[in-house]
């Protein structure tokens, strides 16, 4: 069993950032906008975007919520300052408390889910204002657990990262300049105070890497996991984790009538016709 | 006697032939200002490669009345041609095809035999396979063309081998992936791996052109390569990027390699062929 997750940086970041080109000016942009938390995922999304584009074309995004840790917001302008690039701050407490302050006692997770979706809408929005097209910034770890809101942070039009495990973005995150705190600091999708990832999965983004490396890209069954030394527990909240969260993953399906159906006999890629 | 080869590693619109057909007839301009003699281009270079429910719409016929083909025959008087098209056949079947053209005819067509249907591949639910694998005389000497899967599969370069091709003519659609911390993607660490296998093993000269440029979130590696009948790589293109890699194919070097290595003499293709009588016979 070889579990490699070591990438050549230059190579990634080499195919990502011409990805990022080809996919925005083959259907007439040649802007991007992008949601900068602070953390390291979008730090690592945003810098591609502005080699792929240059920094006047990447605006960032700061979307602070009242409960939103101070670091976040100043790590995000660390690198808004550091690549130069143009940026707008737009608090989201005044959308979102309305709506929260509806229903007293309100659970986390949909709070959570609430901030997500108000980050999405403003990203789309500026979209429009700044014509330029969503970078999104979910990992393939989270994509795999499913650990991303529904039509919130998940939103994009374009994905950079979404092949690469947490581990694996830490390792591009250092070849492309991004400061050390924001490498450094616990993965956290600060949504209320003291939230971290790893925390909240109950399992560290190194181990977790490593066992769905096996599961997922080494085509692995979850006993041969459990043979090659992960803890069975652990290995099957891993795979159902996965397969639960499948339709966060695919679009909605469409129940089949006609003899053509979007979705199953009517295929085309996105960049049909470019 | 020489041979100057080109290759034109291109990105494509997908599904855009006039586009596509545009840029052909650019780099032939190119090339035969540049005095080349031979220009190659990758697999589906008139189309695209993830065509998914555009293969009918974009197909075409290697015929001169077909209006892209006529203007890729009328090229084909200054210099020689592959170019990769899908082939619709006189029963509308759809092929994946690379056509070698010259002096305003086509000389040869092949219809790629494996078509993969795995992973990311999903080429036998558009497409029908090709179902041989010949040799065929050019001005240069007798050439073999194969696309992408088929030369995962050792038995067509050794057919052709044995049907007289001194030149293989290989054209990908290939899609990069494979990471392990090395600067180089697993799938071109791996197909550059067995061109120069196929080059030594055969001691023939082997020219592979790769595309670049993406759709959707596929890359396509380019890295396009020659190497000639001692294994030895005599040019490579850049990864990722559109190019025109130009070389001088000196064929004399098969006489030099096979007066060293005799292993076309030697060869014994009615050992092959007894045994997998036997083998497919059991």
């Amino acid at each position: 069993m070889e579990i490699n997750l070591s990438i050549d940086p230059e190579l990634v970041r080499k195919i990502l950032t011409e990805f990022i080109r080809s996919e925005i000016t083959r259907v007439g942009f040649s802007r991007a906008v992008i949601n900068l938390s602070g953390g390291i995922d979008s730090a690592v999304s945003f810098v591609l975007a502005t080699e792929a584009l240059g920094p006047q074309n990447v605006l960032a995004i700061r979307l602070p919520f009242k409960t939103s840790s101070g670091d976040s917001l100043e790590h995000a302008q660390m690198l808004i300052d550091q690549f130069g690039c143009p940026s707008v701050t737009i608090p989201i407490t005044e959308m979102v408390d309305p709506l929260i302050a509806r229903e007293p006692g309100m659970p986390e997770i949909r709070k959570g889910n609430i901030m997500a979706r108000a980050r999405m809408i403003v990203a789309y929005d500026q979209s429009e204002a700044f014509k330029g097209l969503v970078i999104g910034t979910g990992n393939k770890t989270e994509i795999l657990l499913g650990y991303t809101t529904l039509y919130g942070d998940s939103a994009c039009s374009l994905n950079p990262i979404g092949d690469l495990y947490k581990t694996q973005v830490r390792q591009l995150a250092r070849a492309l300049g991004i400061p050390e705190p924001i490498i450094a600091k616990p993965p956290s999708a600060d949504l209320w105070a003291g939230q971290t990832d790893e925390g909240e999965l109950g399992f560290t983004y190194e181990e977790v890497d490593k066992l769905l490396f096996l599961l997922v890209d080494q085509r692995y069954r979850p006993e041969e996991c459990v043979e090659a030394g992960f803890d069975e527990k652990f290995v099957r909240q891993v795979f159902e984790r996965i397969r639960k969260n499948q339709f966060k993953r695919v679009l909605p399906p469409i129940a089949k009538l006609s003899s053509r159906t979007i979705g199953y006999d009517f295929l085309y890629l996105r960049d049909w016709g470019t | 006697m020489k041979l100057n080869l080109a290759l034109a590693q291109i990105n494509t619109e997908l599904g855009n032939i006039q586009a596509n057909l545009e840029k052909h007839l650019t780099l032939v301009k190119q090339a035969c200002q540049d005095g080349m003699d031979l220009l190659v281009f990758p697999e589906l270079s008139l189309t695209g490669y993830v065509l998914q429910d555009l293969v009918p719409v974009v197909s075409c016929r290697p015929e001169s009345d077909d209006p892209f083909f006529q203007q890729l025959l009328d090229a084909s008087r200054n210099i020689d041609l592959v170019v990769g098209f899908v082939d619709e056949d006189s029963r509308h079947r759809f092929f994946i095809a690379s056509a070698y053209l010259s002096q305003g005819e086509v000389v040869h067509v092949h219809h790629k035999v494996y078509l993969p249907t795995y992973g990311l591949f999903d080429e036998g639910r558009f497409f029908a396979p090709g179902d041989s694998v010949r040799a065929f005389d050019t001005r240069f000497g007798r050439f073999g063309m194969l696309i992408c899967e088929d030369f995962w599969h050792a038995s067509p370069p050794y057919i052709l081998w044995q049907d007289g091709a001194d030149v293989l003519l290989f054209s990908s659609a290939s899609p990069g992936r494979g990471l392990n911390g090395e600067p180089k993607l697993e799938s071109s660490t791996w197909v550059e791996h067995i061109n120069r296998a196929y080059a030594s093993l055969f001691t023939i000269f082997v020219a592979h052109t790769n595309r670049s440029g993406f759709e959707d979130g596929l890359n396509f590696w380019g890295g396009s390569t020659v190497f000639d009948p001692n294994g030895t790589l005599i040019a490579q293109a850049p990864y990722f990027e559109e190019a025109l890699t130009k070389t001088e194919i000196d064929l004399n070097q098969l006489h030099r390699t096979r007066a060293r290595l005799p292993l076309l003499r030697d060869e014994r293709p009615e050992l092959v062929q007894r045994e997998l009588e036997r083998i497919l016979h059991k």
